[in-house]
Formats: structure tokens, sequence, C-alpha cells
């Protein structure tokens, strides 16, 4: 089953609480989304932690439920 | 899948970064890329004219599982830079733009050739 947009959005800000997170649905199929992720918890990591952080939230899920998502990360 | 091919699996995948500068695990091949965002990498590396293996990981689903465990990493495509985890589609197309990948093949004295 794929992912809604508010789904992928509260999990992401149930994981990482201060993130402001914006959603694009890039196909309209409910299976490929863009994630801006912007939260302050990303000081000091790398980009690979960054990201893991918020794959993370998914709980296995990405990659599976959720095929494609293209996420960026940003402190501010 | 059993412990014993999670064991194989985990060592050739050693084996494939001990033994090539560079490595790209991808969905299909670069020619045939079978996925968006394994062909997006393909592209940059071309791009740079950069000298890489690559392993698709289609052909196997122990290989398909086994790198996610390996690096700890949800998605394919993975590059990988003399044994270090560089990242997925997104982070490899950031640090391209910025120009971090052009300099970290420079720092890691891996030949590429812009014209």
């Amino acid at each position: 089953m794929p992912m809604s947009e508010k789904q992928i959005e509260s999990l992401i800000r149930k994981h990482i609480p201060d993130s402001k997170v914006i959603i694009e649905d890039l196909k309209g199929d409910g299976d490929h989304y863009s994630a801006v992720v912007i939260s302050k918890s990303f000081l000091g990591k790398t980009r690979i932690e960054q990201h893991k952080m918020v794959y993370d939230a998914f709980k296995g899920k990405m990659g599976n439920e959720l095929h494609a998502l293209k996420l960026t990360t940003k402190m501010e | 899948m059993t412990e014993d091919k999670k064991i194989d699996v985990s060592e050739s995948i050693k084996n494939e970064i001990k033994s090539n500068n560079v490595v790209l695990f991808m969905k299909g091949t670069p020619v045939f890329p079978m996925c968006g965002f394994s062909a997006a990498v393909v592209n940059i590396l071309s791009e740079l004219k950069v000298k890489y293996s690559s392993v698709n990981v289609l052909d196997s689903d122990e290989m398909r599982e086994g790198i996610k465990t390996f690096s700890n990493w949800p998605t394919i495509p993975q590059l990988y830079i003399k044994e270090e985890f560089i990242g997925g589609c997104d982070i490899i197309k950031e640090m391209y733009d910025s120009g971090e990948l052009k300099e970290l093949f420079n720092t890691r004295g891996i030949e590429i050739n812009l014209s």
C-alpha cells in the first residue's frame, strides 16, 4: 500500500519533533515523493547521518511501502 | 535468507569495494539502468568520466538485501569510493551540484576528466 503525504509528514515529524517538512507528490501516483526536511537537529551531522535520521522515521518502510523519496535535508 | 548466504554476500561486497576504487551498487547496468535514481548517478559518473565498477543488485535477492544491511542504508543506488559509503542518489546529486563530489574524487586521488 502506498503512503499518503500526510502519513509521511507525520512519521517524520514524530521522529524529528522540531522539523519542518515539505512534501510533494512528484508523479501524482502516491509512490514517488520529494521531501525537504528542515531541522536544527541536523546540526553537526554528516549528510548521510541526516538522511539516516529521516529514513529511521519510516522504520523499515523506506524502500518497501515507500518506494521513492527524493530527500533534501537542511538546517534552516 | 540463511546466515551462510548473508555472510557470503557481505564478503563479496567487501571484496568488490576493496578491489575497485569506485563501486556503484545499482538497479540494472550503466548501459541499461532499471530505475531513474540509478540512472541519475550513472549520468553523473559519466559526466565526470570517472572509471567505476557496477553491481546490478537485481541479479540476486541476497545482494539486493545484503547491500542495504551492509551500508545500513535502505535504498539503491549506493556509491562507494575507496571502501567508503558516500551516499545514495540525492546525496550524490547534491555533492555533484556543489562541486563536493569532484573535490572528493580529487582528494582521494581518483582520476576524473572534465572536458
